[in-house]
């Protein structure tokens, strides 16, 4: 589904965010991306959501080159990947069902369908009961779930989350680490960059860990890991 | 799913523009003062263009004023040059005798205060060239200046080379008057329209995550743009036509007979200045969306 090879990356002001990264991430799976702060996860992430270009090395997604793509060919990747980030990101002025419905009124998706497909999406995140609140009026775990629904509702074969539990309290994370787990069950690949020592270490699956930009470690049924600081 | 996509896009340009409608008026203002002023600036040309055309038509003469004791010898010589040359139409010799009766048939009735003038009849003898058009008279001229006889020419080139002048002057003039005002109000409305794309800056990013193509984020803000250019250009047009209609009005009932010959009639511009409007500050109002939103789409 995903695929890095010899990913380096160096930003403009000469900081080497990661160096000769080669991974890669199968249909349905669930992966963890640990390391300390500053250690290049958001930097990953940002380089399969094309928003930043990698220096060398070539990215795939779903089989096909996206290293190189024309700037108008980056909605089309994008519209695979939901991304969920730690902000939530979603919009004051508009209700949950429209925060969600939005991201398929922008694709084009007719009426009828939006009006199908929304409701399914915020029961699957337990939200039913919230569809016409706005979001000042909600948790911030019911925040995370609108912007996890958000991210889900046009059904993308990835999802990426980077530190979607950064904000929440540990009982809220659990809430949210369910929804994901539950979505990754249904067949939606999923990565998540994260700090969250216990539910890492809790939810045995793969981890991939960076340090100072390098893979160190990519083990199934991985732990945190006790190389990595916490934040 | 096209058709729904084109349809948010225009809804939301219209949402756009009635959120920002104080900022819009000064946006709508400023392209409306620019067109106001094109407007002045294009009848201004077009008067003069006619006044040129009318100028040339009328002045397609010359005349050759003669000394009183030409010989016929040298009028035969004056005469057979003229008629040796392109683009001469007719040629009329007046006396000094014939000159002055058809200046008090002019005078009419008060042809008597002339009266006295036969004695010593201050007016010459004279050659009136009809020319096909002025631009056929240079080589004329030229020669028969040298000619014995020939005491003074009087033709309008000089008058018409003048106001051709002048007209260029007006066009440059008005061309660079117009470019650094399309300029400010460019400028002026990529300012409106940055407060909606960055009051709508969240939004715009999120679009961006879920995959929106730019066409589709930056349709609104065009379209809102547009909208500004379409209003402002409706009003100029208004104002434009009806103030020169009613200035033309007053102009022709006035009299100012020489003025009216060159005044462009309001309703033979109307067509020409509603398209040169509109297309004028929908360009405006678009490039200004468009400047106004490089900025936000490099995500
Ligand atoms: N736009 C940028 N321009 C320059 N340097 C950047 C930029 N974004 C990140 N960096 C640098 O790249 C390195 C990796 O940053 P990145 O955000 O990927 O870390 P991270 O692993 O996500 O950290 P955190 O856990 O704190 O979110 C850091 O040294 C950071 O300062
Ligand atoms: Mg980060």
């Amino acid at each position: 589904m995903i695929k890095l090879m010899n990913v380096s990356k160096e930003y403009d002001n000469g900081v080497k965010a990661l160096s000769s990264i080669n991974l890669e991430i199968h249909k349905g799976e669930f992966v963890f991306l640990v390391g300390s702060s500053g250690a290049g996860k958001s930097t990953l992430i940002k380089l399969l959501l094309k928003e930043e270009e990698p220096t060398d090395g070539s990215i795939y997604l779903k089989g096909m080159d996206i290293t190189d793509v024309r700037d108008r060919r980056i909605p089309n990747i994008r519209r695979n990947i939901g991304v969920v980030f730690q902000d939530f990101r979603l919009l004051h002025n508009k209700t949950v069902y429209e925060n969600v419905a939005f991201a398929m009124e922008i694709l084009g998706t007719h009426p009828k369908e939006i009006r199908r497909r929304v409701p399914m999406i915020l029961s699957m995140v337990d939200l039913s009961r919230k569809a016409s609140h706005f979001p000042d009026q909600l948790s911030g775990g019911e925040h995370q779930r609108v912007s996890i629904a958000r991210a889900i509702v046009n059904n993308p074969p990835v999802l990426i989350a980077d530190e979607p539990t950064g904000n929440l309290d540990p009982e809220t994370a659990w809430e949210i680490m369910k929804v994901l787990t539950d979505i990754n069950n249904r067949g939606t690949t999923i990565l998540m960059a994260t700090h969250a020592k216990d539910i890492v270490d809790v939810m045995k699956k793969r981890v991939i860990a960076i340090e100072n930009g390098v893979l160190v470690r990519d083990e199934e049924k991985g732990g945190y890991g006790r190389e990595i600081q916490a934040h | 799913m096209r058709f729904r996509l084109i349809k948010n896009v225009i809804k939301q340009g219209f949402q756009g523009m009635w959120r920002n409608r104080g900022m819009g008026v000064a946006s709508i203002s400023s392209i409306s003062a620019v067109l106001m002023i094109l407007g002045v600036v294009l009848i201004l040309i077009l008067s003069i263009n006619a006044l040129v055309i009318d100028t040339q038509g009328k002045f397609d003469e010359i005349e050759l004023f003669l000394y009183d004791d030409v010989t016929d010898e040298q009028l035969t010589a004056i005469e057979d040059m003229i008629r040796s040359k392109e683009g001469v139409l007719s040629i009329l010799y007046k006396s000094k005798e014939q000159a002055l009766d058809s200046y008090k048939e002019q005078w009419g009735d008060e042809g008597y205060l002339l009266d006295g003038l036969e004695e010593d009849n201050p007016l010459p003898n004279s050659y009136t060239i009809q020319l096909k058009d002025i631009s056929f008279a240079d080589i004329i001229v030229d020669e028969a200046r040298t000619m014995d006889g020939v005491e003074k020419i009087n033709y309008h080139k000089e008058v018409i080379d003048k106001l051709m002048v002048f007209a260029n002057y007006i066009r440059i003039g008005g061309m660079i008057i117009i470019a650094a005002l399309v300029s400010v109000s460019i400028f002026i409305i990529s300012n409106t329209i940055k407060l909606t794309v960055s009051s709508r800056s969240r939004e715009i990013n999120i679009m961006k995550y879920v995959g929106a193509t730019n066409g589709y984020i930056k349709g609104p803000f065009v379209i809102e743009g547009l909208l500004f250019g379409l209003i402002g250009s409706g009003l100029s047009i208004a104002v434009v036509y009806y103030g020169y209609g009613y200035f033309f009005d007053s102009v022709n009932e006035n009299l100012y007979s020489l003025f009216t010959i060159m005044l462009v009639p309001p309703n033979v511009i109307l067509t020409d200045l509603s398209i040169i409007f509109v297309a004028i500050g929908t360009g405006i109002g678009a490039i200004g969306s468009l400047v106004s939103m490089k900025r936000f789409l490099n995500v």
